[in-house]
């Protein structure tokens, strides 16, 4: 029989969406929709003094504006606020709550209209007055004012000491700018209104998560508001905590009693989340052969006045080499700025960054080849704790992903490759992030005419979760794939987690193996009650379900047609329901792994850098699907790119406010930008980090990308550019 | 955005009659420009004259020679028309840098001279900005200016012009045509924007009611000899930071006539004819590139964030003369710097 795990499959959503049929939060409506429009604050910090809305409303078709002053009752306490993935520390921000000023891009009123031009007419209509305070949005003012945060593991030995020791030291600032993840969908909520209970379609990576947030924001019962996400045009991780414009969505459907939507515009998604700039310190020192005998990692990174966001981003080098010693400083500081967000490999994108330009930096030192500087510190454990990885076969992605890309023709020297008016530069990097998975519940439909129903809270962003869950359903109950149906993205399925961390294919894909196994077994029983059945006295483990029966598992022996088992049962339909939680492995590490090789061409007198090859190697455990798999890899690498040489939120610091809130100005790479993307899956099986060796995709394919493009980059100019992104005046102004 | 009336214009005179009889409208063609900055409540025009309609599309050779190009011929259609292609490949290689194919789709000629400058401030109602408010001051200055100007500034502006098109059309030395209440008149393309002083509210010496009809371009088209080289932050979809249209006549590896015209850098595509002098008469190579490029930019002033472009000027200017001496222009689609 066919087995679909594994295989490059087709996204079984794919023909909805190019033909427009999947509907995304904003394209549902109901006959009595009612548009809203946001007006925001211009300050970063204040207090509303008078908001003046006499002329708004007079504008025809205006249906009300709300205001703090106002609104509908909100919980009046933060618990009720905190979302899953709230930090925890701090009170979130409560939208429209009163007076108070946070964030430049602030709601502080919605109008709402009868259509969307009258909606946003009548929103710049609204004066607002404010009294303004002094505020600071520049990390490079705060650093040294920063708050002292955990470090990811205890300092071993003394790597001051040893640093100064070394024979080859490297020491250097990494810097990373305000991010911003610019999903193509915009931020939209539509209320559905429906006699005092809300059906809300919302842009989200966790529908029970705003589920619970939303229910605890307006103080009711969990059956009147129900979340829907059937489809997600990307978010990256902006959508796993609930934004501001749902619960202003459902704020405003309570106070006019009517259905409402709230589209976000792209300047105010800026307002949402971001991922924090950050100031990276690094000291490496190594003995001439090239052992690491001390790390330091610093890290500044900075939050919101109101909230303490912040991941770690020195754990990747407290974990990833060999070294004597090591130690680790996390600051945090405030700034008057929205709290910033996860987005694609929190901390890693950016800690990996740093640590693994500054490897480069060191190999330079060494006179070392690249590679072999990272080999000569390879670990089988994790360097924070001591744990053996469950599995880890960098090796193979350096060997692999050497190979393909033909390293072994790179010629150390920096200025040394050149073709015409460029200058070629090779660089690589390695990437590494967690493998994680989250306790889970899938309920599956079998019924009797061969087709199964596998429904699950969980979300599928774009990156294949519809796909994957039909392929491993298809082969767990023996179906062809057209026979199963996903229903994901709907706050009364079965529990599951936000949809981030790369955990969710892991996660999902062991729950749906947990319930179809439930099946199986029910099936098994029925079986067993046929007279003369063959399957007598056999366990569940020992019979499979493969080409629409059930079988014995060594040989498929003994098969009976799952549609006669259920007809002479009696019955049409399985259900099952059954929750999967995870058993504690803390006889290892886990995680996933990669190498990322990088040619750039540089143009020796105008600085223009393109990317013209990546080979990324990927050891992520068993790869559930090859095309959507790939397709996650190398919209990994080129959003690698993107940080690497065009991604940077400018703030106006005067102002506080973000400059270039928009997709015009924000650069991210386009088509010409990119050239050959080369992605290579190393065999890698694993035992241990769930019973099918699944790792996840999501965050790998961006880390290390930034730091083998800066040190290509490097390597093509001999001109070392440490503050993302590279532009072509950073080259020049040091060349 | 504002509320606002719509109305068609019949032909060219009403357009120019409906103008006048209301002083807040605006013409819309394609849209691309006019339609953002609404969004963003920069231009809050209480009516606008829909012209798209009229019958303006044509590209007709006139009996003297030359091109005559109607201002709603989409910027697509202009890039890819043969005649264009043939005989003013410099202006179709512009246009191809410019924007999206989707945007070269919908805008036209006549809105791609009126597009707005790309300064940040510009595009933010929070900011100051004497451009956008006259007399609130300019945030540019002091802020982030990575984009704006280094040549002709004022004290009260220093936002660039964004066109390609318009850096092509000032080195071919094209004319505006435009249709006002007083009638008919033509604008040479080097006058037809202004450079900022005292009123960067006014881009363009276009009078309020007047309608661009036309552009024509002289005979004379640099078909050999010619390049346009756009340098940005990525290789397609964005501004210029540095543009540079180069168009030279050779005889005998000398430099017969030069045409220079730098995008990205001033308030209008920056012609500069001492810079062109240096370069008649001389034998087409670095060393003459290096010296115009030092006469165009001797009054060249940064900002701080875009100091840089002063050498990134230079640097392209003599590239892009290399270019189009060797006759190797710069490809719009090979994604890389010739
Ligand atoms: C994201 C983005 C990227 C872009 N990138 C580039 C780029 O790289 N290079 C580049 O050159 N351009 C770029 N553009 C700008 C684009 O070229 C212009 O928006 C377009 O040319 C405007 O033409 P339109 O017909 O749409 O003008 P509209 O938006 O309709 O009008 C623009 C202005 O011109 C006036 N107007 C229009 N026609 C006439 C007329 N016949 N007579 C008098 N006034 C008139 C209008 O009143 C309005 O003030 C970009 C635009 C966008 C949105
Ligand atoms: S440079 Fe011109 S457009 Fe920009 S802020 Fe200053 S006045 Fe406004």
């Amino acid at each position: 029989m066919t087995s679909y795990i594994g295989t490059a499959t087709s996204r079984i959503d794919g023909r909805d969406k190019v033909t427009g049929t999947a509907r995304y939060a904003a394209e549902f409506g109901a006959p009595d929709l009612a548009y809203a429009s946001l007006v925001t604050s211009p300050i970063a910090r204040g207090r509303l003094k008078r908001l003046d809305v006499t002329a708004a409303l007079k504008v025809q078709g205006v249906i009300t504006v709300l205001s703090h002053q106002n609104r509908p009752s909100m919980a009046d306490n933060d618990k009720a606020y905190k979302d899953q993935v709230a930090p925890r520390n701090g009170s979130p921000f409560r939208p429209l709550y009163d007076d108070g000023i946070k964030f430049s891009g602030q709601p502080v009123a919605v109008v709402l209209a009868e259509d969307l031009e009258t909606a946003s007419y009548a929103a710049s209509l609204v004066h607002v007055a404010y009294d303004e305070e002094p505020h600071v949005t520049d990390i490079t003012r705060q650093r040294y004012n920063g708050m002292a945060l955990k470090a990811p593991a205890k300092p071993r030995g003394d790597a001051t000491k040893a640093f100064s020791e070394s024979d080859a030291r490297h020491e250097a600032d990494y810097f990373v700018p305000i991010e911003h993840h610019n999903p193509m969908e915009l931020y939209a909520s539509t209320a559905i209104w429906n006699d005092g209970r809300i059906t809300v379609y919302d842009k989200t990576q966790g529908v029970q998560n705003v589920h619970g947030y939303l229910c605890g924001v307006f103080e009711c019962d969990p059956g009147d508001i129900r979340v829907m996400s059937p489809y997600v045009g990307g978010a990256f991780g902006s959508g796993l905590r609930p934004p501001f414009q749902v619960a202003l969505a459902v704020l405003a459907a309570r106070a006019i009693s009517r259905s409402v939507r709230l589209v976000l515009t792209r300047q105010q998604m800026y307002a949402i989340g971001y991922r924090p700039a950050m100031i990276q310190r690094i000291q490496l020192g190594a003995k001439a052969d090239g052992s690491l005998n001390a790390i330091s990692h610093d890290a500044v990174t900075s939050t919101s006045e109101y909230e303490d966001f912040h991941r770690n981003e020195t754990t990747w080098s407290s974990l990833l080499y060999r070294s004597e010693t090591a130690k680790y400083d996390h600051k945090l500081v405030r700034l008057d700025l929205p709290t910033g967000c996860d987005m694609r490999a929190p901390s890693a994108a950016t800690g990996v960054y740093a640590l693994e330009a500054a490897m480069d930096e060191l190999a330079e030192a060494l006179k070392m080849d690249p590679i072999e500087l990272r080999l000569k510190c390879y670990s089988d454990r994790d360097q924070s704790n001591g744990l053996p990885f469950s599995s880890k076969n960098l090796r193979e992605c350096y060997r692999q992903g050497a190979e393909t890309f033909g390293w072994s023709r790179r010629n150390p020297a920096p200025r040394s490759m050149r073709e015409g008016h460029e200058f070629i530069g090779w660089g690589m990097a390695t990437g590494v992030w967690e493998a994680l998975q989250m306790p889970i519940a899938v309920r599956i439909a079998l019924t009797s005419n061969g087709h199964a129903e596998v429904s699950c809270a969980t979300a599928d962003i774009g990156t294949g979760t519809y796909t994957i869950m039909a392929q491993v359903a298809a082969d767990m109950l023996g179906l062809p794939l057209e026979a199963i149906s996903i229903k994901l993205g709907d706050s009364t399925l079965p529990q599951a987690p936000v949809e981030g961390g790369s955990w969710m294919a892991a996660s999902v894909s062991n729950g749906i193996v947990t319930t179809s196994q439930a099946i199986r077994d029910d099936l098994l029983k029925l079986a067993q009650r046929l007279p003369g059945s063959p399957l007598k006295g056999r366990s569940g483990d020992e019979v499979v379900l493969a080409n629409g029966a059930i079988a014995l598992k060594t040989d498929g022996r003994d098969a009976t047609a799952i549609a006669d088992v259920m007809r002479s049962a009696g019955i049409d339909r399985i259900e099952r329901e059954e929750r999967t939680t995870f058993a504690k492995d803390d006889a290892h590490a886990h995680n996933t792994h990669s190498a990322i090789f990088a040619e750039v061409r540089v143009d020796e007198d105008i600085g223009v850098i393109r990317v013209t090859r990546v080979v990324s190697a990927v050891a992520a455990g068993r790869i559930l699907n090859l095309k959507t798999a790939r397709s996650q890899i190398m919209g990994g690498v080129v959003w690698g790119m993107g940080m690497a040489l065009h991604e940077e939120t400018l703030i106006d610091h005067r102002f506080g406010r973000m400059m270039n809130a928009n997709i015009a100005e924000y650069h991210v790479p386009v088509n010409a930008d990119v050239h050959d993307v080369d992605v290579i899956f190393v065999d890698e099986q694993d035992e241990f980090v769930n019973p099918m060796g699944i790792k996840g995709l999501g965050e790998i394919g961006i880390v290390g990308v930034p730091a083998a493009i800066a040190n290509a980059v490097y390597h093509a100019t001999g001109v070392r550019v440490r503050d993302l992104p590279i532009t072509l005046d950073k080259l020049t102004r040091k060349a | 955005m504002n509320s606002f009336q719509y109305s068609r214009a019949q032909d060219v005179a009403d357009a120019v009659r409906q103008s006048a009889a209301d002083g807040s409208a605006k013409f819309i063609a394609g849209g691309t420009n006019l339609v953002d900055l609404m969004k963003y409540e920069v231009e809050r025009p209480a009516r606008l004259i829909d012209i798209s309609h009229l019958p303006l599309r044509a590209i007709e050779e006139p009996p003297g020679g030359g091109l005559r190009v109607g201002a709603l011929v989409p910027n697509s259609d202009l890039a890819w028309h043969p005649q264009v292609k043939e005989r003013y490949p410099l202006l179709s290689s512009a246009i191809l840098a410019g924007a999206s194919t989707q945007l070269r789709n919908m805008a036209s000629t006549g809105g791609n001279l009126l597009q707005r400058t790309r300064c940040l401030y510009f595009y933010d109602v929070a900011t100051p900005c004497n451009k956008r408010k006259p007399g609130s001051g300019c945030a540019a200055v002091g802020g982030i200016n990575r984009i704006n100007a280094i040549l002709g500034t004022s004290d009260v502006c220093i936002a660039t012009h964004p066109s390609d098109m318009c850096v092509a059309l000032a080195a071919l030395d094209a004319t505006v045509h435009v249709v006002g209440p007083e009638g008919e008149r033509a604008i040479a393309m080097t006058d037809f924007h202004r450079l900022p002083g005292d009123t960067p509210e006014r881009d363009t010496n276009l009078g309020a009611n007047e309608i661009v009809t036309a552009i024509a371009l002289p005979a004379r088209s640099f078909r050999t000899h010619y390049t346009y080289l756009k340098i940005r932050d990525r290789l397609s979809y964005a501004f210029a930071l540095v543009a540079v249209a180069a168009a030279l006549e050779i005889e005998g590896g000398i430099i017969r006539e030069a045409r220079l015209a730098l995008g990205g850098v001033a308030h209008k595509p920056w012609r500069d004819p001492e810079a062109e002098a240096v370069l008649v008469g001389q034998s087409a190579e670095r060393n003459t590139f290096a010296k115009a490029a030092s006469v165009v930019l001797r009054d060249a002033k940064g900002f701080g964030h875009n100091d840089f472009k002063i050498d990134l000027a230079r640097r392209t200017i003599i590239r892009a003369l290399d270019q189009a001496a060797q006759g190797t222009p710069q490809s719009q689609s090979d994604k890389r710097i010739a």
